[in-house]
Formats: structure tokens, C-alpha cells, sequence
């Protein structure tokens, strides 16, 4: 074995509570105001551009990012505290999310100056949505098999393929996509790929929607005719994407949203058994929340990690695995749990409409981000096994 | 769980290293082992690590003794001193002084029920208790007239029914039929029964995560080293797959015990917090031990069946531990009656004050 693995138990410091509540305050308006029903998950289309600007405006967006880009220098804990909030309320986080955990952090790291002055102020203000360009129809988890083509012509590349399962295509202002500039070596399969940051206003770009067997369309296929992108639009080293894409993965992979997915069947879970449950329902329910309790102390924990500088790449991808497995799960131990209760109960009938919704989402959430097999294998490499 | 630098806790990895090797008390049926090791841990003070040094302990914070049962849990101890160590604990919790020698509590399980008469005597019975006839003096919670009260009781003065463990340790009947006890005190207040099951768990907890540890690092040593089909068995995707799924339990466990033993040190009682802590902790070990072990045997095919191989000694007392101090069925009942009695809007709040 290379090394431990370190769970250390991090509490979130007094200034993350203080800050909950303001963001307890802040969806109480929102929900109050009829921005969005708490008990409906994202089931529509429910794009919310003004809701994402009024956190921007409360400095939510960007958090971490130094204040030169409109951000505001607070910790990864407080980062954490506003996503669970969000997630656990139902927030309409689409237009914005990406782009506050994954899209920022890349464009700080890997843009020029310029860019970086013009576009992550935009995020900050909750103006900009992101979408990621990774799967292509030939290839998913793996990565490196990308094909679509940046081809070199004067002051910038022309873009040609297409890319699939791509959330929030249809609404983005901007794609962080990999482009194959040059094909891979016999010695590095994964040499050859570039990542890109891609204006989705710019011509030669269609997005095709894809309906969801959930009955969302967050899904598209977006492809490249002669699409320019210029020269300062690369981010990093050209050829050298797979030195990055891994770079950033336990920032993505160990946060709240790895397991509060599907939450909102056990809040209606536990309202439908009733303040009095039988032995049967109280262990179930019980079980649920010490495995919720446990995968929580987990997240934060990596959480804290990161804040001190560490890199706990293994611990963040363990999160992930059972944190997906338990929230693709849940919908089908509630059911379990809810098979008798009374169907006159006054909630009965919002428990099995979520209860469906979270069965026909749960498939995705093991797919997504890196696919439980990918996930493992990462582990198994950590544990000295490759 | 792994303190930057814990003197007290590397004192007992050492003592386990020297005198607790796992290869040799297997080999050892005689049982030779017992006697120096306990001297030695008795020596470093270690068995009374949570007992004040004006009571004649050692005065170790709880964080301190909470990483040693951790590191007994990774050597599989098969000695009395996470129950030395929780009965000091509950004797001085009512200012009673330890004496010399191994200790265990009473009860062990959180519907078992002793009874203190108006007489001074002790009465009733106690099962599953870990090490009751290797124990001089029982640390006993008992219940009495205004409450509970503390009593330090000389194990000669029980009758003790012997029975052993899933892990092979002393796991005993032990009856009270009008037992004097040496010394009784009151209980602090707010102090009951649950508040002892609670950190009974605790403790229980990080032994399982404990003992998951070195299951995952003999596991993972053993398929590098496990030739099959001209391979080590290792290098096949559903043998990395079922160790990843190991390293998965194994890390639900440790964190799941480090977080419930750093919220009992920071707590000033047996509260809601602490309770869904421990109790979560209880749980879900609990499960990790009955996933984690399944695993760590089918790596190790037959091999790890045999009496011969040290595998079956951390995963059966993994497995054993599930039952003291209350069951993962029991505290899952638990919690979710109090989670349902404060109700579906309060159950985030709850989990997100941790």
C-alpha cells in the first residue's frame, strides 16, 4: 500500500454557520418569491438566469477566487456550506454551477490574463453559463480516444466533430472542451489532446437537444463545422490536456453534490412514516442517515483537506463511489420503507412522484463525472494495485 | 486514526509490535503471549489511560486513548484494554479510584439491567460481556433509587457463565445474586445508561475501523504477492474492483469513528449531537465490517479460511465487535426514532450541524 488513507475529522469553523444561515435566509426568499418549489427537483428545464445573478450578488459565485476576478478569497468550507444549502433546497443551480466549481478553477489556472479579466468577473456575477465538451459519440470514459479535430489555420484553430451528453450546451455562453491537435504516440496514447475554451455564440456550432428517460433535456450533442477558436484561447499545453484533465479531479469529485442528489426522498421519507415510525421504519430510516451522516463527515473532510494544500485524490474518488452508489440507491430503499404506509397520508402522493423521479434519475449518477469503474480503478492504482 | 504526533498512541503500537504480533499468538495455543504483553501495557500505563493521575492513572486526554483503541483495533488486540480502559473511564466519571489489574463494564448491552437495592447489593444479569472472567474488578452501571449510580465490583463476587467471542476473546454471562460492591457513587447527572452504550460504541467503532485497516493492507499485500492464471491476482479488474470497494468501506468506517471520538472530546454531554455521532459510528462499522470482511476473505480464497493464516483474526473480531455495546440494528432504531421525532424539516439541520 502507498499510503493511508487520512480521514481527518474537520468541523467547519464558526464563520461557515453564521454564513448557513444567510443562505437559509436568502432560498427562504427566493422560495417565498416563487423563484422555485423546494419539493420540485430540477424536473424541467428550469433555467434561472436572474436567480443566478442574485447570487452572484450575495458573493457566492467564485468564492475561493482571488478578488482581482471578482472573487472573494473565503475557503473551500465556505464553498461547501452554500452548495449543500443549495443542493438540499432544490436550487435552480443549473446556469451557474459548472462554471463555479469546474470551469473557473481551469480558466485560473490555464488562460491568459485578459481572458481571465474579462470572463471570470462574469461568473462571479452569476452572468455566464459553462458547459463541459469531454465525451464524444465514440468516446465516453475513455477520454483519450477523443477525435474531434482543432486544426491550425491563421491566428487560431477550426474545430470539427462533435460532442455528446453535453450539459447545459443549449444554454452556455462557453464550452471547456479537449480537441485532438495531434494524434497520440505509441508511447503516450493520451499525447495529442488540447483543451479549449470555445465561445458557443461563435458560428459553426449546432446543439442538438437530447431528451433524458427522466423527461429533462439538459443533454445535447454539439457539433463543429469550421469553427474558429483563436490562438489565446487555448488553455495550457498544446498536446498536453492529460496533464491537466486529472489535475482538478478531487475538487469535482468529493463534493455535496456526490451525494445529496436524490436527498429529497428521505426528507419525504421521514414525513410520510410519521413522528412515531415502526421498528421496521425507524431502522430503515436510521440506516439511511447514519450512511448519510458518515458519507457527509467524508466529503468534509476532503473538503478540509484541500483547504490545507493536500491532495487527497484516492479519498476524494472513494466519496464519490459511495457516495453515488448511496444516492442511486436511495430512491429504491425508500420505496422498501414507504410499502406501508397508509396512501391517505396527506404526503403520499408527493413521496412516490419524487420517489419516481429519483428512480428513473438514479442510473445517471454513476455515470456521470467518472463512471464507478473509472472511480475504481483510481482507487485500485492508489492502493498499489497498478 | 493517525494523530500528527501522538506519543501515547505510538507508545502502544510499539508495545503491540513486540508483544502482540499477530503471527505469533496465532501460533501460540498455550497462550504464553497473555502475561508479558499485559505486563508491558500495564507498565506504560496505558490500560488506566483515561483515568486522572491524582486516581492513580495515567491522565491521557480522550483523544489520546481514543487513537490507541484504534491502533488495538489494527493489531486485533485480543487483551482486555479497551474495556480496562472504558471502566476506569466509568469509574471515574462518579470519582471513583481504578485498582491494579484488568477491568471490564457492566453492561454491555444497552437492554441489560442491573439494580442497585435499598440493601447495597447488586442484582441482576449481564451477557455478552467482553473478558468478564479475565476481568479482577467490574466497573457496573447500575440503577438505582435517584438514579444512576457507579459501582466498583470485585469480579470474584459474580457468578460468571464463560463463552467466547466470534474472534476467539472472553465474552461472558455475568450475574449478580445480592453482590456487594467495593465502592458505589452517584452517577453524574444527565450520566445513564445510553451515555455508557454510546461511548461503548465509540470505541467498538474504532477497533472495527481499525482491524478494516489492516484487513485492506494484508488484502491488497496478498494479491500483489498472488499468482493465478500467470498473473497476480491483483492485476484482475474485479479483484482491484472488490479491493477498491474494501478501501471504500474501510474509509466509511475510520471516518465515521474519528468523527464520532472527536465529537465525544469536544462535547460537554451525551446530547443529540453526540448521539447521532456514535450511534452513526455504531452503524455504519457496522456495516463496513460485514462488507469489508466478505471481502478481505475473497481475496484470499482458501488461505484465509484456515486457522493457520492471521486473516480470520481481524475479521471475525471486526465482525464480533458489531454486537457489544448494542447492535447497528438497535442504535439504527434508535436514531431513527429520534430522527422522526424531531421531524422531516429538521432532519438536514440535524445532519448539517455535524
Amino acid at each position: 500500500m502507498t499510503a493511508a488513507l487520512r480521514f481527518d475529522p474537520i468541523r467547519l469553523p464558526p464563520v461557515c454557520e453564521q454564513l448557513r444561515q444567510e443562505v437559509r435566509a436568502f432560498l427562504a426568499e427566493e422560495i417565498a418569491a416563487g423563484t422555485f418549489d423546494p419539493h420540485k427537483p430540477q424536473r424541467e428545464d428550469n433555467d434561472a438566469p436572474e436567480f443566478s445573478r442574485r447570487v452572484g450578488e450575495r458573493g457566492w459565485l467564485g468564492m475561493t477566487w482571488p478578488k482581482k476576478y471578482g472573487g472573494h478569497e473565503r475557503t473551500f468550507l465556505e464553498r461547501y456550506v452554500v452548495t449543500e444549502e443549495m443542493r438540499v433546497a432544490n436550487a435552480p443551480t443549473r446556469r451557474f454551477f459548472v462554471a463555479d466549481r469546474q470551469s473557473g478553477p481551469v480558466l485560473l489556472k490555464y488562460a491568459p490574463e485578459h481572458i481571465k479579466m474579462d470572463i471570470l468577473p462574469r461568473i462571479c456575477r452569476g452572468e455566464l453559463c459553462f458547459a463541459i465538451g469531454m465525451s464524444e459519440p465514440n468516446s465516453g470514459s475513455d477520454l483519450f480516444a477523443a477525435k474531434t479535430k482543432a486544426t491550425k489555420t491563421d491566428g487560431g484553430y477550426l474545430i470539427n466533430g462533435a460532442k455528446i451528453w453535453t450539459t447545459s450546451a443549449h444554454i452556455a455562453d462557453y464550452m471547456i472542451a479537449i480537441f485532438r491537435t495531434s494524434p497520440s504516440t505509441k508511447e503516450n496514447r493520451r499525447h495529442g489532446l488540447t483543451q479549449f475554451l470555445v465561445n458557443m455564440k461563435s458560428p459553426g456550432i449546432k446543439v442538438n437537444p437530447i431528451a433524458q428517460i427522466t423527461g429533462q433535456r439538459e443533454f445535447n450533442e454539439v457539433v463543429f463545422t469550421d469553427a474558429f477558436v483563436p490562438d489565446d484561447h487555448v488553455l495550457g499545453e498544446i498536446d498536453g490536456a492529460w496533464k491537466q484533465a486529472t489535475s482538478e479531479l478531487a475538487y469535482e469529485r468529493s463534493g455535496p453534490e456526490r451525494f445529496l442528489e436524490t436527498y429529497y426522498v428521505l426528507t419525504e421519507l421521514v414525513r410520510a412514516l410519521g413522528p412515531e415510525p415502526d421498528t421496521r421504519g425507524a431502522e430503515g430510516i436510521g440506516r439511511l442517515v447514519a450512511q448519510l451522516h458518515t458519507m457527509r463527515r467524508m466529503s468534509v473532510s476532503v473538503a478540509g483537506m484541500l483547504q490545507a494544500g493536500k491532495e487527497p485524490v484516492v479519498e476524494a474518488s472513494i466519496v464519490k463511489d459511495i457516495g453515488t452508489v448511496w444516492e442511486q440507491q436511495l430512491p429504491h430503499r425508500v420505496r422498501e420503507l414507504a410499502a406501508f404506509v397508509d396512501a391517505e397520508d396527506s404526503n403520499h402522493a408527493t413521496l412516490d412522484e419524487l420517489t419516481a423521479f429519483a428512480t428513473k434519475l438514479a442510473p445517471k449518477l454513476t455515470i456521470q463525472g467518472g463512471t464507478t469503474e473509472v472511480l475504481r480503478g483510481i482507487i485500485a492504482r492508489g492502493l498499489g494495485l497498478r | 486514526m493517525e494523530t500528527e504526533s501522538n506519543i501515547v498512541a505510538e507508545t502502544a503500537e510499539r508495545i503491540f509490535a513486540d508483544l502482540a504480533d499477530a503471527q505469533a499468538i496465532n501460533a501460540d495455543h498455550a497462550g504464553g503471549w497473555k502475561a508479558p504483553l499485559w505486563q508491558a501495557l500495564t507498565e506504560s500505563g496505558l490500560p488506566l489511560s483515561w483515568v486522572a493521575e491524582d486516581f492513580g492513572g495515567a491522565g491521557a486526554s480522550l483523544a489520546d486513548g481514543f487513537a490507541v483503541l484504534n491502533a488495538a483495533g489494527r493489531a486485533a488486540l485480543p487483551a482486555p484494554l479497551a474495556e480496562t480502559m472504558l471502566a476506569g473511564w466509568l469509574l471515574a466519571q462518579a470519582g471513583i479510584a481504578s485498582l491494579d489489574g484488568a477491568m471490564t463494564v457492566v453492561p454491555a448491552h444497552p437492554k441489560d439491567r442491573i439494580v442497585l437495592g435499598h440493601d447495597g447489593c447488586l442484582s441482576g444479569g449481564a451477557r455478552g460481556v467482553p473478558f468478564g472472567h479475565e476481568a479482577k474488578h467490574i466497573a457496573v452501571l447500575a440503577h438505582g433509587d435517584k438514579g444512576a449510580v457507579v459501582a466498583l465490583v470485585d469480579a470474584a463476587a459474580c457468578r460468571i457463565d464463560e463463552g467466547t467471542s466470534l474472534g476467539g476473546d472472553a465474552l461472558d454471562v455475568v450475574s449478580f445474586d445480592a453482590v456487594v460492591p467495593l465502592q458505589t457513587a452517584s452517577a453524574p447527572r444527565g450520566f445513564d445508561q445510553t451515555a455508557l452504550m454510546l461511548m461503548g460504541c465509540v470505541v467498538r467503532s474504532l477497533q472495527i475501523a481499525g482491524s478494516l485497516e489492516t484487513l485492506l493492507a494484508i488484502s491488497v499485500a496478498y494479491a500483489n504477492q498472488r499468482v493465478a492464471f500467470e498473473k497476480k491476482i491483483g492485476q484482475f479488474q474485479a479483484v482491484q474492483h472488490n479491493l477498491a470497494k474494501l478501501a471504500g468501506e474501510t474509509s466509511a468506517a475510520l471516518a465515521a469513528a474519528t468523527s464520532a471520538a472527536d465529537a465525544i472530546c469536544s462535547a460537554a454531554s451525551f446530547d443529540d449531537a453526540v448521539f447521532l455521532e456514535a450511534a452513526a459510528a455504531k452503524i455504519r462499522c457496522a456495516e463496513a465490517a460485514e462488507k469489508g470482511a466478505a471481502i478481505a476473505h475473497q481475496v484470499h480464497g482458501a488461505i484465509g479460511f484456515t486457522e493457520e493464516h492471521i486473516l480470520h483474526r481481524y475479521s471475525l473480531r471486526a465482525l464480533g465487535w458489531r454486537d457489544d455495546f448494542g447492535s447497528e440494528s438497535h442504535w439504527a432504531v434508535e436514531l431513527g426514532r429520534l430522527v422522526a421525532g424531531r421531524g422531516a424539516d429538521d432532519l438536514w439541520p440535524l445532519v448539517a450541524s455535524r
